[in-house]
């Protein structure tokens, strides 16, 4: 029964495998099996829905894949009139639909007409242990090595047959690795004792955490005084693969630590990067600084309303967007509040802790107090799975390029256009650069709207990670300040690095401290900091310095 | 009771006979409203306030309380722990409110007790909280730790065969007094200590990158492996959109959280949630007569057939219908006959079953555990097969164990069995 079963279980794999079948109907009598399964799945309940999913698993179709992964995504709905299934993609209000049975598109229809197939999470883990089964013969070779980590979660005879067969036909050494790994697990539980000792040299460079707990389970002594493991050799070899992979993983740890440090960092730089500029280099104490970074992520959210339909690119529309927003926003408070205080910070300060106040409240009125929600790209979600213990989220990499594209262009633009020449020139000496023929007034006001509108960018950049609301700002402008003291007021480089190297601590110490205590520990660092060095980490030289 | 009828039919009578706006006044029965109005509480706060008023709207309809009109008194404390009990005092000595609905943070509740204490007042506290604390001028009509979190925890041991835990909170009061019982409770029922662990984050967290491949490698020793969230407020967003992006999926390490409900999620991208669980006494999708009346009668008061019921509107809702009664048992609004008349009564739960006040001033609830769908509603998985009595102090905690509450018979909050000793109204 058992052979049968599993033979019944490879004769389309191979099929596929030699190209013999494409994602089409095969023949009548899978079509007249499909027909009736998918029709009682609309109607199911949990119980009978699990079922389903054995049998139409089961038919081997290729189209069963498609309903499958589709139910798992929560994508499969059936429409209310005839109980007929459809794999459908969201468009609005309405579903563009794509016949379950026949793989042919339906057309569009208002989403009213249909209801959703629902799943539950033991019907996603067997759907997820399914797909892996169809997975392991795709053309694909990334798909083909998820399956087979999928598979060995949870390996029972069934799935060891199927992976037998399928490392017969595997051609990819990568894959056929995993596979051999798995495989050896499964000897490990023999009874021949150097079948488990080459089964132990076989997993000893695998970082799958199955191996890890596999091998220690080994070494794990029993009640009675011996190990689970009978045969020291075993044992001694086991404890020997323990130790590299315990090495390797506590490497790559270490790795980890590091990125998630300068992710970290290189929020802490956006953040500060725009009032490096304003306060840096313009020498403006700009509390209105957060909240012009939240104007950034409210435009984002405003761009998304605007393009339901194009989420993927709505981020990209949303940078110009929050410059000219946050820029304006920031030319209009230069323009109008604080070009009357310049050379008086404590009055500045007030003034734009007011601005921030009425930014706040005006957001507040026109969006609700509401937190509103942004919706992440599905280029900027999920992780890039390095090996099995190292991965890092999209998200962070994406930050982490951002972050250092928008400086080098900041610098880019301070040291060789002219607007960067003339800002350089009055916030050194202001009269000189005056009697030069430099229009002061308005270099303040684009020095200022440039700063704003770096916040209004890295605005947008937070509304990927963190809560968009009111109160968006005055979370991250501590932070900001924090940056720019530490670097060095006035110094572009010493806001990059500042910022990574705050962030990397932070995170080198929040493992052991919890994330309370690493903020406690970095704010007392920095302030043990700045009374040795008041200026920073690259204070400003020369005459600069004096002004 | 009689007394009561009769109340009933002479008050309105003699209300008619008077035609002045003043003695007119005077026949209201003042009800205070304590919620957060402004602030970063308002989000939750602001809808208990609607409730209670659509509440005071639903009985002047049916003729008032002993034949008087309702009439709401509301104030905004602003999510400002200390102007609570400034607010509180103004509702029970200036207005002479007859009864206050309110507060939400375990801190505010604190902070007012000793003001209802003093002037004899009576609160109804609708939300789900740490329990240790029982007070004569209190009903506490959310849930105690063992109407919620533990029995989540038995679900999650049972019926998903949890063997490691992560008790993930936000940094103050009620996450912590949770995690400490449940951790107590799991030892109890043999989990090793190795196998839990215990992580605090600020409020409003939202780097999580480190916190959760902590979860994610905690996970991975080949147990299965919950985290119980006591997470508070918008942490929750990014918190969970990181479990999406590592990849930590619901059905390998779910995630069951305590303040997380459809109101949370009305405004969220619920796609990276879809799966993980929820426990409460109350979900907005369990199909009854009372929920679906309750539902409608709710989109009608807000005119918005969008908005979402849930936990704390429930404990508000169960919370007035009970002092209507117990008012209208004792025939008199004084605070002090009407505390004496709520032990023992009972209204129906809008989710079927009836909550009964327990001589400990808590009340009976059923636990329903919920998977989030990907519309932001909950699908029930699990649910107790009665109502659980909610216990003021935990038996699992050594301090508390002993404690006992009963304003029925020992007249005490705070009741050592063991030393015989009544200890004031609130153990500290």
């Amino acid at each position: 029964m058992r052979i049968r079963r599993t033979c019944l279980t490879l004769v389309p794999l191979f099929m596929v495998l030699l190209g013999a079948v494409r994602a089409q109907p095969v023949d009548a009598t899978g079509d007249g099996a499909l027909a009736p399964l998918l029709t009682s799945l609309s109607t199911a309940d949990y119980s009978e829905k699990r079922d389903l999913i054995k049998q139409l698993s089961a038919l081997h179709d290729p189209r069963v894949r498609a309903v499958l992964q589709s139910l798992l995504d929560g994508s499969l709905y059936a429409r209310t009139a005839d109980g007929r299934v459809f794999l459908t993609t969201e468009d609005g209000d309405s579903l563009n639909l794509t016949d379950a049975l026949t793989s042919a598109a339906a057309g569009r229809a208002p989403a009213a007409d249909f209801s959703l197939i629902g799943v539950n999470n033991q019907l996603r883990k067997a759907l997820r242990v399914a797909l892996a089964q169809f997975d392991l013969s795709s053309p694909d070779r990334a798909k083909r090595l998820s399956a087979v980590a999928e598979m060995l979660r949870g390996l029972d005879e069934e799935s060891i047959a199927v992976l037998r067969q399928s490392m017969r036909v595997e051609k990819d050494a990568a894959v056929r690795r995993e596979m051999q790994v798995g495989l050896a697990l499964v000897d490990l539980d023999g009874s021949d004792v150097d079948r488990r000792l080459a089964a132990v040299g076989e997993v000893s460079q695998s970082l799958d955490p199955n191996v890890f707990n596999r091998l220690s389970a080994l070494l794990q002594p029993k009640a009675d005084g011996g190990f689970s493991e009978p045969d020291p050799r075993v044992r001694a070899a086991a404890q020997a693969a323990l130790r590299g992979i315990e090495r390797r993983r506590s490497f790559y740890a270490g790795i980890q630590t590091l990125l998630y440090g300068l992710s970290q960092g290189s929020v802490l730089v956006l953040a500060a990067v725009g009032l490096a500029i304003t306060f840096g280099v313009m020498g403006v104490i700009n509390m209105a600084h957060g909240e012009l970074m939240m104007l950034g992520a409210y435009t984002t959210y405003v761009v998304q309303l605007l393009m339901p339909n194009h989420i993927g690119a709505s981020i990209l529309v949303a940078l110009p967007c929050a410059f000219a927003v946050s820029g304006l926003v920031g030319v209009a408070i230069e323009r109008g509040i604080v070009r009357r205080l310049y050379g008086r910070p404590l009055e500045t300060l007030l003034a734009t802790f007011g601005v921030s106040l009425i930014l706040q409240q005006a957001v507040r009125d026109i969006f609700t107090a509401n937190n509103r929600p942004v919706v992440t790209p599905e280029w900027l979600a999920g992780s890039l799975q390095i090996n099995e213990v190292l991965s890092l989220t999209y998200n962070r990499i994406y930050i982490i390029g951002f972050t250092l594209a928008l400086f080098l262009l900041l610098l880019l633009v301070l040291r060789k256009t002219r607007l960067g020449l003339e800002v350089r020139a009055v916030s050194q000496n202001r009269a000189m650069a005056k009697a030069m023929g430099v229009r002061t007034e308005w270099v303040d006001a684009m020095t200022f709207g440039l700063g704003s509108g770096i916040a209004g960018v890295a605005g947008v950049a937070l509304s990927q990670l963190t809560n968009v609301g009111p109160n968006l700002g005055q979370s991250y402008i501590v932070d900001s300040f924090m940056v720019v003291v530490f670097g060095g007021v006035g110094n572009l480089w010493g806001t990059e690095l500042g910022g990574n190297a705050l962030g990397v601590v932070n995170k080198l110490l929040e493992p052991y401290s919890g994330a309370v205590l690493a903020k406690i520990f970095v704010l007392i660092f920095l302030i043990l900091f700045i009374q040795r060095r008041p200026r920073g980490l690259f204070p400003q030289k020369g005459r600069a310095a004096d002004g | 009771m009689k007394m009561g009828k009769l109340l009933n039919w002479a008050l309105p009578a003699a209300a008619l006979s008077l035609s002045s706006g003043a003695a007119l006044a005077a026949d209201t029965i003042k009800v205070g409203v304590l919620h957060s109005l402004s602030g970063t509480m308002a989000i939750s706060e602001t809808t208990l306030k609607d409730t209670v008023l659509m509440m005071i709207d639903e009985q002047n309809k049916k003729g008032g309380v002993l034949g008087k009109k309702l009439e709401a008194v509301v104030v905004d404390p602003a999510s400002n722990w200390p102007l609570f009990a400034e607010k509180a005092a103004e509702l029970l000595e200036k207005d002479k409110v007859s009864v206050v609905f309110g507060c939400w943070t375990s801190v505010s509740r604190k902070s007012v007790l000793p003001v209802f204490e003093k002037d004899n007042g009576l609160l109804f506290y609708p939300v789900q909280y740490e329990g240790e604390e029982s007070s004569k001028n209190v009903i506490y009509t959310g849930a105690a730790p063992n109407q919620q979190a533990i029995p989540a925890v038995d679900y999650l041991m049972k019926d998903v065969g949890v063997k490691r835990w992560v008790l993930e909170g936000t940094d103050y009061v009620y996450p912590r007094t949770t995690n400490k019982i449940l951790a107590a409770y799991l030892q109890l029922k043999g989990v090793a200590p190795e196998d839990i662990i215990v992580n605090y984050t600020p409020f409003g967290f939202s780097d999580w990158t480190s916190e959760v491949s902590k979860i994610k490698a905690f996970g991975a020793a080949g147990k299965k492996t919950a985290v119980v969230s006591t997470i508070n407020g918008d942490a929750n967003v990014p918190f969970y959109k990181e479990l999406g992006n590592q990849k930590i999926s619901a059905e390998d390490t779910p995630v069951v959280a305590f303040s997380v409900g459809e109101e949370e999620l009305s405004g969220l991208d619920t796609k990276p949630l879809v799966g993980h669980l929820a426990a409460w006494n109350y979900f907005m999708s369990i199909k009854s007569p009372q929920n679906t009346e309750w539902i409608s009668k709710w989109h009608a008061f807000t005119k918005n057939p969008k908005r979402t019921f849930n936990d704390p509107m429930e404990a508000t809702v169960i919370g007035f219908q009970l002092w209507v009664k117990a008012v209208q048992k004792a025939g008199t609004v004084d605070t002090e006959k009407v505390i004496a008349t709520l032990p023992g009564l009972e209204v129906p739960n809008l989710t079927g079953g009836t909550a009964k006040v327990l001589p400990n001033h808590h009340i009976t609830k059923p636990v329903y555990i919920g998977e989030i769908k990907g519309d932001g509603q909950f699908d029930v998985v699990w649910k107790t097969a009665k109502e659980i009595p909610g216990d003021a102090w935990s038996d699992f905690l050594p301090g508390s164990k002993d404690i006992e509450a009963d304003w029925v018979t020992l007249k005490c909050g705070n009741y050592n069995t063991k030393t015989k000793v009544c200890s004031g109204q609130n153990f500290k």
